[in-house]
């Protein structure tokens, strides 16, 4: 099938809001290439489950479509009618399944040398939608705060190598009561602007007290997700001809409820969680990728003005001597590999975060925990600098902003 | 084929895109990398002074001429290894490797980026296309079957230690005129470790077959080396294996003191080793992915010493030493920076490639584009056979005094 000959009632099994997006504008989706539609699909069928600034994008993006002349829709979408697609493909049932198409079409860029045409299609594409689309600024300017290094009492290395040349280094702050004061900070910007999904604390460990308005997910909340999943996964694997496109179909259709998650009355965070877990590499099982996984994911579809994300330390890779040694103690956890993992990770979420609109305006703080040393970066703070300033967390984020 | 589903989204949204092209990003990271290593070890610029190195090697030995080739653990960046702040992770490279190499500085993979097909096409001197994570052969002649066929060779000079079930079909292509017959003995050490330790213990945090897929296990279906020839082939016995694997760190560890015992006990002519602890990136811990890049860089250096001390490899053996492909950039919002090498960024295809001993020019730097099918050419080109089915091209600068 080709997206012309796409019909409302083929959207049936869609949840309802994405049934009624799709349904509205499906002559729309007629004129677009088979390249392009899957992918859009894919967005259109969770909207039920979508973050409002998704959501929003989402909508902007199919009225845009929709309001293209022919004339239009040919100069943006000739790159992808030039990607070549199989017959195997055309026969998939890309209406119901986008995210298995979109799989085996990534599969067919790589095979026939294609991927070089779709990137430069896609990022020609974006460039036009951001130009006609342009994102609404925040309400705030953004923060990001990364918390790194628990339970590392002593370091010897340079921190934040890659963040210091965009901020200023400091190193003799006040670390007393420092995560309260943050968490207060991110509280505080809760009630000024109370939107939903807005405010977030991501704890790679178990979440520290905090004020019910932030958006909270923890590495420590999800333990019996964890497991449930490994659970479920050692027996799939056992079943013949199980291989890693049948895992990963499996892991795409699973729901919250097959994790034991969908108690706390948020399908749009439950169904968050379940990603985190499906979709991310190594989240199961170290918890400072699932902190820096778990904000990227934030940062790109909930687009936050607020996210502090507190690094933990990760289990222990144990080498093979020791395994072989059959000596099997409980977990260990490897403090000081944990706050490389951070401090590259709170890079990451500085990278992500200027990556959103604002990014001008936006500050962000990154501190050893329990320690002197921070940087922060801002608009009034030159990169690459360094400050004597004694002061607390507090303070810091001041300076920040 | 290869199967991620992170192609580029057009729905990605992102502020921060490059205006690059993906050739001028490539070139980039060569001028850093040539820039680098001129500055930091003293190399010469190649192309400007090709022919003229005082520090050319002395005539060959009339002994047997070798080939070794290591395949740098399963992608590293930039940053990470060849840049300013990532040299203190590879000082073995830099300060034993690089000065008697020639360097290249771009080799640029335009194949599919999944370990076991980029692996394959390194080895067949063809972008293959199969799906990385099925258990098949190459559909192309490898270098391996090449160089048995035209030099006739038995199948004990021709020796591939891999890391993972994988790659257990890497030795013979499928290809109608060579194939396995003709092909490469393939060691797994893992899978040997796994069949001599069977016990019941948990390992498999460790010994999981691979990191791009951690929770699957391909099946074998090969030819693959088998616990009982440890004793008849390699002079190793089943407990003497088991106690060294308890001193030993890491699967390329054990892949490394296997490559020492087939060098010793067998001393094949082509033996190509491909590490991969470096891929543990895959699980997103970014502290474990440099310790990796840091042992690669001290088992690199260890084969170099063991082929220079071993009597049938020492002075007529060139060996290579490269990554199958890089990985993605922090810059490309559509990855996740080192974790993965999904994107097909300018980054994650853009690597390097050293060679050193036999018949290489100590010091050089090349900067000119290359291709890693380039090497299956230029393997023949050296040993002395056709590698007729190839797709690159035998690199015209180690071949001046070979």
């Amino acid at each position: 099938m080709i997206p012309s000959d796409l019909k409302p009632e083929q959207f049936i099994s869609y949840p309802p809001e994405a049934h009624n997006l799709a349904a509205n504008y499906v002559s729309a989706l007629q004129r677009l290439p088979l390249s392009f539609v899957p992918s859009l699909l894919r967005e259109v069928i969770d909207f039920d489950f979508k973050f409002p600034a998704e959501r929003k994008a989402l909508e902007k993006e199919l009225a845009n479509l929709a309001a293209l002349s022919p004339q239009q829709v040919k100069e943006w979408f000739g790159p992808f009618e030039q990607i070549r697609i199989s017959s195997q493909l055309e026969s998939l049932d890309w209406v119901n399944a986008p995210a298995l198409f979109v799989e085996q079409f990534s599969a067919h860029l790589w095979s026939t040398h294609q991927l070089d045409a779709f990137r430069a299609a896609a990022t020609e594409y974006a460039s036009r939608l951001q130009a006609v689309v342009p994102v609404e600024p925040p309400a705030m300017p953004r923060l990001g705060i990364a918390v790194v290094g628990q339970g590392v009492s002593t370091y010897d290395q340079p921190l934040f190598r890659k963040l210091r040349a965009h901020g200023t280094y400091y190193s003799h702050l006040t670390p007393e009561n420092g995560l309260q004061q943050l968490l207060d900070a991110v509280a505080a910007r809760a009630k000024a602007h109370p939107d939903p999904y807005a405010h977030w604390y991501v704890d790679g460990g178990e979440a520290a007290p905090h004020d019910p308005s932030l958006t909270c997910v923890s590495y420590h909340a999800l333990e019996p997700a964890r497991a449930a999943l490994s659970s479920k996964l050692r027996v799939e694997l056992q079943r013949p001809g199980m291989g890693p496109e049948a895992l990963r179909t499996l892991l795409a259709q699973m729901r919250p409820a097959d994790l034991g998650l969908g108690n706390a009355g948020d399908p749009v965070l439950d169904r968050f969680q379940l990603k985190l877990l499906t979709e991310g590499s190594g989240t199961q099982i170290f918890s400072t990728t699932f902190a820096q996984w778990a904000a990227r994911e934030a940062l790109r579809r909930a687009q936050p003005l607020t996210l502090l994300v507190r690094f933990a330390p990760r289990q222990r890779q144990k080498p093979m001597n020791e395994l072989l040694s059959g000596n099997q103690t409980s977990v260990e956890f490897d403090f000081p590999g944990s706050l490389v993992d951070a401090d590259l990770g709170a890079y990451y979420n500085w990278l992500n975060q200027q990556r959103l609109t604002g990014a001008d305006h936006s500050s962000f703080v990154v501190w050893f925990e329990g320690h002197d040393q921070a940087v922060a970066i801002g608009p009034g703070l030159r990169g690459g600098t360094k400050s004597d300033s004694a002061g607390n967390l507090r303070q810091l984020l001041a300076w920040a902003s | 084929m290869k199967s991620y589903s992170s192609i580029p989204s057009p729905h990605f949204p992102s502020t921060s895109r490059t205006a690059s092209t993906p050739q001028e990003l490539a070139r980039q990271l060569a001028s850093t990398r040539r820039d680098f290593l001129r500055t930091a070890a003293g190399l010469a610029l190649g192309s400007t002074l090709l022919g003229s190195s005082p520090l050319v090697r002395a005539a060959l030995a009339p002994k047997k001429r070798k080939v070794v080739v290591i395949t740098f653990g399963g992608g590293a960046r930039d940053q990470e290894t060849f840049a300013p702040e990532g040299q203190e992770n590879i000082p073995h490279l830099m300060g034993e490797l690089i000065p008697q190499s020639s360097f290249f500085s771009q080799v640029i993979n335009k194949g599919i980026l999944g370990h076991y097909v980029a692996t394959a096409s390194l080895a067949t001197g063809v972008y293959e296309s199969f799906n990385n994570f099925a258990a098949v052969p190459p559909a192309n002649p490898t270098v391996f079957e090449y160089f048995r066929k035209d030099l006739k060779r038995p199948a004990s000079d021709a020796w591939v230690v891999a890391p993972s079930n994988g790659f257990n079909r890497i030795g013979g292509s499928s290809h109608p005129s060579f194939g396995p017959s003709l092909g490469a003995n393939v060691i797994l050490p893992k899978h040997l470790l796994t069949a001599a330790t069977a016990t019941g213990t948990d390992y498999e945090h460790l010994l999981r077959d691979n990191y791009e897929t951690p929770l699957y296990t391909p099946q074998l279906g090969g030819s693959e080396f088998e616990l009982h020839q440890l004793e008849s082939i390699l002079k190793l016995s089943v407990d003497d294996f088991r106690t060294r694997a308890r001193t030993l760190s890491s699967p390329d560890e054990l892949s490394v003191y296997i490559v020492r015992q087939l060098m010793r006990q067998v001393a094949p002519s082509l033996l190509w080793i491909t590490m991969h602890d470096i891929d543990i990136a895959h699980a997103g811990a970014y502290s474990l992915y440099i310790d990796g890049i840091r042992r690669t860089d001290r088992l690199c250096a260890d084969i170099w010493k063991t082929i220079q001390t071993e009597p049938e490899y020492a002075g007529n053996t060139t060996l290579f030493i490269l990554p199958d492909f890089g990985r993605d950039s922090d810059d490309d919002s559509g990855g996740n920076g080192f974790q993965h090498h999904r994107t097909g960024d300018a980054l994650s295809r853009t690597t390097w490639m050293m060679a050193l001993g036999a018949g290489i020019r100590q010091g050089m730097v090349f900067d000119r584009p290359l291709q890693p099918t380039d090497l299956v050419p230029t393997i023949g080109s050296i040993l002395g056979f056709s590698a007729s089915l190839a797709q690159g091209s035998p690199i015209s600068e180690l071949l001046q005094l070979s």
